[in-house]
C-alpha cells in the first residue's frame, strides 16, 4: 500500500507510484510505504546477523545475500531510508567477513593446523623455486634438449604455413564452385556445363560434410596409416591432412563472404555487360576478400593450434617436442609450460595482427 | 509504323513464379522506338520492374519474345553480355562498386569490355563527369558521396558504355526528396539529347514533362498506353483513374 501524496507545486493528489506530478510535471516526493520501516529493519537485522555468523561456513553469506536481495528488490521505496542503508552496509561487511570466515573454516577443517600448513607450503614453494634453475637446465640445456622445442617449432610452422596455403587454394576452388552453382543453376540452360557444375557441387558438398563431420586427428591418422601408408614423409602427410581439413572451413568462410555481398553488386556488374566470371573477378571477389580476410587469419590461428595433434603420427612438432623432453626428464611442468607459452605468444602475435588488419579494413572507404 | 525505328520489340512477354501461381508479367506486348522516352507507371507489384529487368534479361522471361535491334534476345544463342553492353541500366539502390573510386567505377567496364586504353577511358569518364557536375569527385569513393551524387554517377557509369538504350529502375525512389531534382535533371538532359529511355518511376512530373509515351501497368499487364497528355488529362481505364487519383 502506498500512502497518497500531494504535489508541492499544484497540490494535485497522487495515489500511484508516479515520480512526476500528472498535472504539472513537477517532481514528486518519493512515495512512502507503511511497511518500509519494517522492511528496513529486516535488512538491518540480516546484515548484522551476517557479520555475527560470518565464521559459520555459508551462513553469513546466505544472510548477507538475503539482506542485499531485500534491499535490491525494493530500491525505489527504501533506498532513501537511513536504516535500510545502514543495513546494506552491514550486509556488505558481513558478506566480506563471511567469505574470509568460510575460507578460514574450510582450511581449518581440511589442513588442521593452519600456521603449520602455511609454513609447510611456503617451504615447498621456496624449495621448488630454488630448484627452477636446475630444473631448467635439466629440461632444456642438458643434451641440447632445447633442440626439441626449436626444431619442433620449425616443423609446426612448416606444417601450418603449407597447410594454410593448401587450405586456401582448396577453399577458394570449393567456394567458387558452390557459389557459382547457387547463382547459375537458374541461369544455365542444361547441357554439359550445367551437368558438370552440378556434379562438382555435389562433390564439394560431400567433401564439406565428411571433413567437417569427423575429427581432424582421425583424418590425420587415416591419411598416415591408411592412405599414404607407403610414405614416410610425415611432414608432407600432415600438410596434406591439415590442408584438406582447413580447406573445408576456408571454403565456408569464403562462400559466406561472397554471399554477404549485396545482390545488386552482381546485377550492376552483369548489367554493364560483364559475364559471370568477370563480374566475380572484378566486382564480387575484391569486396568479399575484405570481409573474409579477418576470418581467414583466424582460421590460420586455429590451424597453428590444431597441428599440435601431429604427435599422433609421430611427427616431432612443438607439442611432441615438449612431450619428448617430459619423457626424458620425468618433469612435466617446465617443458609443457614452455610449449604452452610459445603457442600463446604466437597466437597473441597473430591475433594482434588480425585486429590491426580489421581496423585498417574498416577505415578504408566504407 | 516504320519498323526501322523500332529498337526493342516485346511480344506476349510472360514471367511466372512458382509454376504459374504468381504471374509477374502476364502477356506484355509493346514496341519501343529510337529516341522514345517510355515511362512505365503502376502500383507496386504491378510487374513494371520485372518488365524493365526482363528487357536486359536480368529476369529470364517464362515465355514470349524480346527483339532488340532485329535480334531475338530470348533465344539461347544470344550473347547476353554483348546485349547488356548496349543497354545501360540504373538501379534504385545505385549499386556503385564501393571498392573502386568513381573514376574506376566508370572506366572499368569500357576498359575491360571495349578494350579502351586507360587514358581514353579516363578522358571519356571525365567528360561525362563534368556533364553531371561531379568532376571534382573523380577520385572519391562511393561512400563519400550523397545519394543524389551516387545516382548521377550510376547514370554516367552506364553511359560510359555508350548504350543504345537506357533502363531506369525507380532511380529516384531511394533518394531524399531534396536530391530527386538533381537526378531528374540529368535524366531530362539525357532525354533531350535523344537517348532512348525506358523508365520505371513514381515521378509523375517527370513522366509528364519528358515522357513521349506512358505505359500504365497493373497485375502484369499493360492496361493503358498513350501520350502523357492523354494519360494524365484523359485517362480511359478505371484502374488508371483510381491510380492517378491517389498519386497526383
Amino acid at each position: 500500500m502506498i500512502k497518497s501524496r500531494f504535489c508541492k507545486q499544484c497540490g494535485e493528489k497522487v495515489t500511484g507510484e508516479e515520480t512526476v506530478c500528472p498535472r504539472c510535471k513537477a517532481a514528486l516526493p518519493a512515495p512512502v510505504i507503511p511497511d518500509a520501516g519494517k522492511k528496513a529493519g529486516r535488512i538491518f537485522l540480516f546484515g548484522l546477523l551476517s557479520i555475527l555468523l560470518s565464521f559459520i561456513p555459508f551462513a553469513g553469506i546466505i544472510l548477507a545475500g538475503i539482506a542485499l536481495w531485500l534491499y535490491k528488490s525494493d530500491t525505489r521505496l527504501v533506498s532513501n531510508m537511513g536504516k535500510a542503508r545502514i543495513g546494506k552496509a552491514l550486509a556488505v561487511t558481513g558478506l566480506i567477513l563471511s567469505l574470509i570466515g568460510t575460507v578460514y573454516v574450510i582450511l581449518l577443517l581440511s589442513v588442521g593446523n593452519i600456521p603449520l600448513w602455511a609454513a609447510g607450503t611456503w617451504t615447498k614453494l621456496v624449495k621448488w623455486a630454488s630448484g627452477i634453475p636446475a630444473d631448467f637446465e635439466n629440461n632444456f640445456i642438458t643434451d641440447n634438449r632445447y633442440n626439441y622445442i626449436v626444431k619442433g617449432l620449425g616443423i609446426t610452422f612448416e606444417v601450418t604455413v603449407f597447410a594454410a596455403l593448401l587450405g586456401i587454394a582448396l577453399g577458394i576452388i570449393v567456394a567458387l564452385i558452390r557459389s557459382s552453382y547457387d547463382t547459375l543453376k537458374d541461369e544455365m540452360r542444361g547441357g554439359f556445363g550445367k551437368g558438370l557444375l552440378t556434379f562438382l557441387n555435389k562433390l564439394c558438398g560431400f567433401y564439406l560434410t565428411v571433413i567437417r563431420g569427423t575429427p581432424v586427428v582421425v583424418q590425420l591418422m587415416i591419411a598416415y596409416f591408411v592412405i599414404f601408408v607407403a610414405s614416410n614423409n610425415k611432414v608432407l602427410v600432415a600438410v596434406l591432412a591439415f590442408g584438406i581439413n582447413s580447406g573445408a572451413y576456408v571454403a565456408e568462410i569464403i562462400r559466406g563472404g561472397i554471399a554477404s555481398i549485396d545482390k545488386g553488386q552482381f546485377e550492376a556488374g552483369r548489367s554493364l555487360g560483364f559475364g559471370y566470371v568477370r563480374t566475380m573477378t572484378f566486382i564480387i571477389i575484391p569486396q568479399a576478400f575484405k570481409t573474409v580476410l579477418p576470418s581467414l587469419a583466424n582460421e590460420f590461428i586455429v590451424l597453428i593450434k590444431e597441428t599440435s595433434v601431429s604427435g599422433y603420427i609421430g611427427l616431432q612438432e612443438l607439442t611432441k617436442g615438449g612431450d619428448i623432453i617430459r619423457s626424458r626428464t620425468y618433469s612435466a611442468f617446465m617443458p609443457l609450460l614452455a610449449v604452452a607459452v610459445i603457442y600463446l605468444i604466437i597466437v597473441m602475435f597473430f591475433s594482434q595482427l588480425v585486429s590491426v588488419l580489421e581496423r585498417r579494413l574498416k577505415n578504408s572507404e566504407r | 509504323m516504320n519498323d526501322k525505328n523500332v529498337i526493342i520489340s516485346v511480344k506476349d512477354l510472360k514471367k511466372y513464379y512458382n509454376n504459374g501461381e504468381i504471374k509477374a508479367l502476364d502477356g506484355v506486348t509493346t514496341d519501343i522506338k529510337k529516341g522514345e522516352v517510355v515511362v512505365v507507371i503502376g502500383p507496386s507489384g504491378s510487374g513494371k520492374s520485372t518488365f524493365l529487368r526482363s528487357l536486359n534479361l536480368l529476369e529470364r522471361p517464362t515465355s514470349g519474345t524480346i527483339t532488340f535491334e532485329g535480334e531475338d534476345i530470348t533465344s539461347p544463342s544470344t550473347d547476353i553480355n554483348l546485349l547488356r553492353q548496349n543497354m545501360g541500366m540504373v538501379f534504385q539502390h545505385f549499386n556503385l562498386f564501393p571498392h573502386l573510386t568513381i573514376l574506376r567505377n566508370m572506366t572499368i567496364a569500357p576498359m575491360k569490355l571495349h578494350g579502351l586504353s586507360k587514358e581514353i577511358a579516363t578522358k571519356k569518364a571525365l567528360e561525362l563527369l563534368s556533364k553531371v557536375g561531379l568532376s571534382d569527385r573523380a577520385n572519391a569513393y562511393p561512400s563519400q558521396l550523397s545519394g543524389g551524387q551516387k545516382q548521377r554517377i550510376a547514370i554516367v557509369r552506364a553511359l560510359a558504355m555508350d548504350p543504345e538504350v537506357m533502363l531506369f529502375d525507380e532511380p529516384t525512389s531511394a533518394l531524399d526528396p531534396e536530391m530527386v531534382g538533381e537526378v531528374l535533371d540529368v535524366m531530362k538532359n539525357l532525354a533531350r539529347a535523344g537517348m532512348t529511355m525506358v523508365c520505371v518511376t513514381h515521378e509523375m512530373g517527370f513522366a509528364r514533362e519528358v515522357g513521349t509515351r506512358v505505359i500504365f501497368m497493373d497485375c502484369g499487364k499493360i492496361i493503358e498506353e498513350n501520350t502523357p497528355e492523354q494519360i494524365f488529362t484523359n485517362p480511359q481505364n478505371d484502374r488508371l483513374k483510381a491510380f492517378l487519383q491517389k498519386v497526383l
